[in-house]
């Protein structure tokens, strides 16, 4: 485990979620309540679509362009659809975020 | 004997000492001090005081003659101010004395936000006796007024006593919620509603800027301009660790004074307790955790072997009449899931949080009759997953009478006198009554029973009745619900949110009965919606709650670039302007696409550079068009009288005119307009939205056109003579639209599911429009404003990534 800090918690809106840029592609840091988050690769197992700009539900988000759900904690597609994001750790630690960055690696390894 | 010498006689100390008396009553010689000039007493009941509910001798734990037969040396209102570690002496104020065992137990205060004027008289925090009597005295003033800063347990107390007592309270709290740490959002509301009604002010969201008065408090002013007056201001945002005595006598001070497991601090002869230590980087804010420290402390002390283990805390607020429970961890979380129980009609939620079969948090409201149960279940880590079909309905249902969970067979159970419609007073029996005499729809019922005609929480039961009386006779209303959070339809939900005053999601969630913590993005977006177009002042718009065009205010394209569309009034532009476009496009790589709607479409901008192009068109006079949004996009004109040999009015000044009133304003779906000059129609105005055809005589508005997936051309409205009437029939139309059109629902359909008559018969009469427009108009005041120039100075850092790791070492 390499926990980086990557900002404050607050930085990322409630229901809402921001970027990471890494060596691995794009991460989206997913706020789903007051202190949960999640940490998901940000392209789309459809056709790329950026999944931070989708709309953050429950603990799933939705894809801003064709509408896949995807679960934030298993990264599988939801209902009809087939395909899996990847899913990296994250956690909160003093209102600051913290993502595993070995875990990118062992990814894209 | 050993000298034990204690600084502080709080809660904490004050149950270490009972430990310790009597256990052994002469095990040590004790002084104890006190900074407040008096012994211990249930600090947690100064809330009780402060309503007038008790009485300060009632919450006294320990008088006079209690120290007395302990043989305890007091020296109460006597402020220690050093320790000297190496001649084992603690300074009082009044002469120093010996220890061989020092324990300290100062507590905590209350932090006070340092915003200017937080010096001034008037200002207090709530944390003892002297507090709580500077505020009674202030409520004992003819009309007066406190302002308490922060919405948190103590300050929810406070206010709670301060309006019993008569005084004008508001609650400034800067989070979304009030008790955001112990309460979810659900949750959080009921109890603001609960306050409310009392006729406690509560403002979430509310940054304080500056305390104002001239020798005293006179007003408080918050970050956007609003001014409160106050006679006091309190603050309750939060407490600090009381650990000067120890940090000045050289302890191992963190954000608090650290102990070991046996509440030892870096001195072996120092022992510390209560809200002044820190445990494994915990701080304290509850008695609980501090009686466990006590009675460690105690065995310590004499001997004993014993430890100190966190354990889970449950918080409840000590104001008549709101009951909440919150305990354990509520957070979401990976791997946990949410069992929500919602009855709107008795203000009733719960939440279970549960994980790998454990529940490991609950947040209740309304009804806490079970919370011991639940605290411990959470405590001892009970596995739950046999009973968890029934957990949310607590103990009662657990000894396995309770079969599975089938509604039909629990309607069927159900007596005929049980209440199905609480609004209406409508019990089984006249449902069946009314099933029985030929009422076999939910309307028919509805008009005979009055059942579900109020607020509709209880369509699904009456559903429920008629499914199992008429058996397959029956099928449920074929309008569809808003989407699988809830029953109700999008007219329902509408009509609600206007009735019941709903005037934020977490409302309509927990009043409408949601069955989803926080909704989907199907019903997200049009509550949304509904809420803003309903109450424009209060409710707050929630960019995480729309579509991403509407919250990057650009449309997204298939690669994830966007694209920009400046508005262009009445398809009308300069050089200048054409000149700043054409700039921008060059600088942002944009490829340039006339639109089919009369203006300028930049494609292919990169998500980080929309700030940069915004301003650059901002500076250049143009604000969004609003191509992305389900609200005003353009109003096509053609060129008129101005230029036309046919034309017969200013269509293009028309068309601007209208175009400068109705942009920025939200609606149910897209909203296009044309204006023609004449019949020839180069403007398409016959398939817009709205149409209006310059004749002779004047105007024709003509409502209900479309040209996407279904092609339809307009009807008339009504015909007028001047510009001016044009102005009152367009907006009055709109905002009637704006008020009744079902999410996604373009005019055309909305106008067929209404009828266009109702349409003419309301607008016919002029009050009526009067009205309309006058919503309008509010509306406008909110939300006519260029989203661009708002983003690029508010929010222009949400368009960066968060952080950017490329350059960091992956090993
Ligand atoms: C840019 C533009 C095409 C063009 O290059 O000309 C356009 C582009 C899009 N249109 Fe359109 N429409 C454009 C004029 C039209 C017109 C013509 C008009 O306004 O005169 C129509 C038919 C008239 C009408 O609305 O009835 C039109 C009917 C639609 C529809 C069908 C609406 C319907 O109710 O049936 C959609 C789908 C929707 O909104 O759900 C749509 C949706 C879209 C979207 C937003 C699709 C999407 O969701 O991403 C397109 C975005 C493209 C992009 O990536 O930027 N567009 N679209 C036009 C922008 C006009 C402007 O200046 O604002
Ligand atoms: C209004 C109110 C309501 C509350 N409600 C609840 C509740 O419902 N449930 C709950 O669990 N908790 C509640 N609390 C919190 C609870 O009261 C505290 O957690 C508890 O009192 C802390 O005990 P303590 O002994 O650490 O500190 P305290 O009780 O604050 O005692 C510390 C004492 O040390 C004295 N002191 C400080 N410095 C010195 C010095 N240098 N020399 C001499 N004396 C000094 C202080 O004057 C004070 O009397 C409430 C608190 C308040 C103020
Ligand atoms: S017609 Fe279809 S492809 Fe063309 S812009 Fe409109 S939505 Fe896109
Ligand atoms: S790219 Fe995400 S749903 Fe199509």
């Amino acid at each position: 485990m390499n926990w980086t800090d990557i900002g404050e918690l607050a930085a990322v809106p409630i229901r809402g979620s921001r970027i990471v840029k890494t060596q691995a592609g794009c991460i989206a840091i997913f706020r789903t309540s007051e202190t949960e988050v999640f940490a998901t690769s940000n392209t789309c197992a459809h056709k790329g679509g950026p999944l931070n700009e989708g709309i953050v539900h429950d603990k799933k988000i939705t894809c801003p362009l064709h509408n896949w759900v995807f679960s934030l904690e298993t990264g599988e597609a939801q209902g009809a659809d087939e395909g899996r994001i990847a899913t990296y750790p994250v956690k909160v630690e003093n209102d600051r975020l913290l993502l595993d960055i070995d875990a990118l690696a062992t990814a894209t390894a | 004997m050993q000298k034990l010498v204690i600084i502080g006689a709080g809660m904490a100390s004050g149950r270490t000492l009972e430990h310790i008396t009597d256990a052994s009553a002469d095990a040590f010689e004790i002084t104890l001090f006190n900074a407040e000039p008096r012994g211990n007493y249930n600090r947690i009941m100064l809330s009780p005081v402060l309503s007038g509910e008790r009485t300060y001798d009632e919450i006294v734990t320990h008088d006079d003659d209690w120290y007395a037969a302990r043989n305890i040396r007091t020296r109460f209102g006597e402020k220690v101010i050093w320790v000297d570690r190496k001649r084992k002496l603690v300074m009082g104020e009044n002469g120093e004395v010996s220890y061989d065992k020092l324990i300290i137990a100062t507590g905590s205060t209350p932090f006070i936000i340092p915003v200017p004027g937080h010096d001034l008289p008037g200002v207090i925090g709530y944390r003892d006796l002297e507090d709580t009597n500077a505020m009674i005295d202030a409520a004992a003033q003819a009309s007066a007024s406190a302002v308490v800063i922060g919405g948190g347990l103590l300050g929810l107390e406070a206010a709670a006593g301060l309006r019993m007592r008569g005084m004008e309270v508001t609650v400034l709290h800067n989070d979304g919620h009030l008790m955001n740490r112990q309460l979810d959002e659900a949750a959080g509301y009921l109890l603001q509603n609960d306050l409310e009604k009392r006729g406690i002010t509560v403002m979430t969201s509310a940054n304080t800027k500056q305390i104002v008065g001239d020798g005293k408090v006179e007003q408080v002013r918050l970050e956007d301009g609003t001014e409160i007056p106050a006679n006091i201001v309190l603050m309750t945002a939060g407490i600090r660790p009381s650990v000067l005595v120890g940090q000045e006598a050289g302890l191992k001070v963190g954000r608090a004074i650290e102990v070991d497991d046996q509440m030892r601090t870096s001195d072996p002869d120092i022992f510390a307790v209560g809200e002044c230590v820190e445990f494994e980087a915990n701080l304290f804010g509850l008695v609980a955790p501090l009686y466990d420290q006590a009675k460690v402390l105690a065995n310590t002390l004499l001997g004993v072997e014993d430890s100190f283990k966190l354990r889970e805390l449950s918080t409840k607020l000590k104001v008549t009449g709101c009951d909440l429970f919150s305990a354990g961890d509520f957070a979401e979380g990976e791997g946990r899931e949410d069992i929500v129980f919602r009855d709107p009609k008795r203000r009733v939620y719960k939440r279970l949080i549960v994980e790998n079969d454990r529940l490991i948090g609950a947040v209740m409201y309304g009804d806490t009759a079970d919370s011991n149960w639940f605290f411990g279940l959470i405590k001892d880590g009970t596995n739950i997953e046999e009973m968890r079909e029934t957990l949310i309905f607590g103990p009662a249902y657990q000894d396995g009478s309770a079969t599975t969970v089938d509604p039909l067979a629990a309607v069927a159970a159900l007596p005929l006198e049980a209440e199905i419609c609480g609004c209406n007073g409508v019990c089984k029996g006249d449902i069946t009554q009314a099933i029985e005499a030929g009422a076999h729809t939910l309307d028919d019922v509805r008009a005979k029973t009055k059942a579900s005609a109020s607020c509709g929480t209880c369509t699904g039961l009456v559903e429920q009745v008629l499914a199992f009386s008429l058996g397959d006779g029956f099928q449920v209303t074929a309008e569809k619900p808003v989407c699988k959070c809830t029953d109700l339809t999008h007219e329902d939900v509408r009509r609600l949110i206007k009735a019941r005053e709903l005037k934020t999601q977490p409302a309509v969630w927990q009043e409408l009965a949601w069955k989803t913590p926080n909704g989907c993005p199907s019903c997200r977006p049009a509550i949304n919606y509904y809420l803003l177009a309903d109450w424009p002042l209060e409710y707050q718009d929630d960019l995480q709650s729309r579509f991403v065009n509407e919250r990057n205010h650009a449309n997204i394209q298939k690669n994830g670039t966007y694209s920009v569309v400046p508005r262009m009034w009445g398809g009308m532009t300069t050089a200048d302007e054409l000149i700043a476009i054409a700039t921008a496009a060059k600088r942002f790589d944009a490829t340039i696409k006339v639109t089919g709607g009369q203006r300028i479409d930049l494609l292919g901008i990169k998500k980080d550079d929309l700030p940069l192009i915004w301003k650059d068109l901002n500076s250049a006079g143009m604000v969004s068009g609003h191509a992305y949004t389900k609200g005003l996009r353009t109003v096509k004109t053609c060129v008129g009288t101005d230029w036309c040999r046919f034309g017969t009015q200013d269509s293009t000044g028309l068309g601007i005119k209208l175009e400068k009133k109705l942009w920025g304003s939200w609606t149910p779906h897209k909203l296009k307009l044309a204006v023609s000059g004449c019949p020839r129609n180069c403007s398409e105005a016959t398939c817009k939205d709205i149409g209006i055809i310059c004749v002779d005589s004047g105007y024709q508005i003509s409502v209900g056109g479309a040209a996407g997936m279904d092609l339809r051309q307009t009807e008339a409205l009504v015909d007028v003579a001047t510009e001016g009437e044009v102005d009152e029939w367009v907006t009055a139309f709109v905002q009637l639209y704006r008020e009744n059109g079902k999410y996604l629902d373009r005019v055309y359909k909305w106008v067929a599911k209404v009828g266009l008559e109702w349409v003419k018969e309301e607008l016919a009469n002029p009050q009526t429009r009067i009205d309309l427009i006058d919503r309008f108009a509010l509306s406008q005041s909110v939300y006519q404003t260029d989203p661009w120039a708002d983003h690029v100075s508010n929010r222009a850092n949400q368009y960066e990534p968060l952080a950017d790791l490329t350059m960091e070492a992956v090993t």
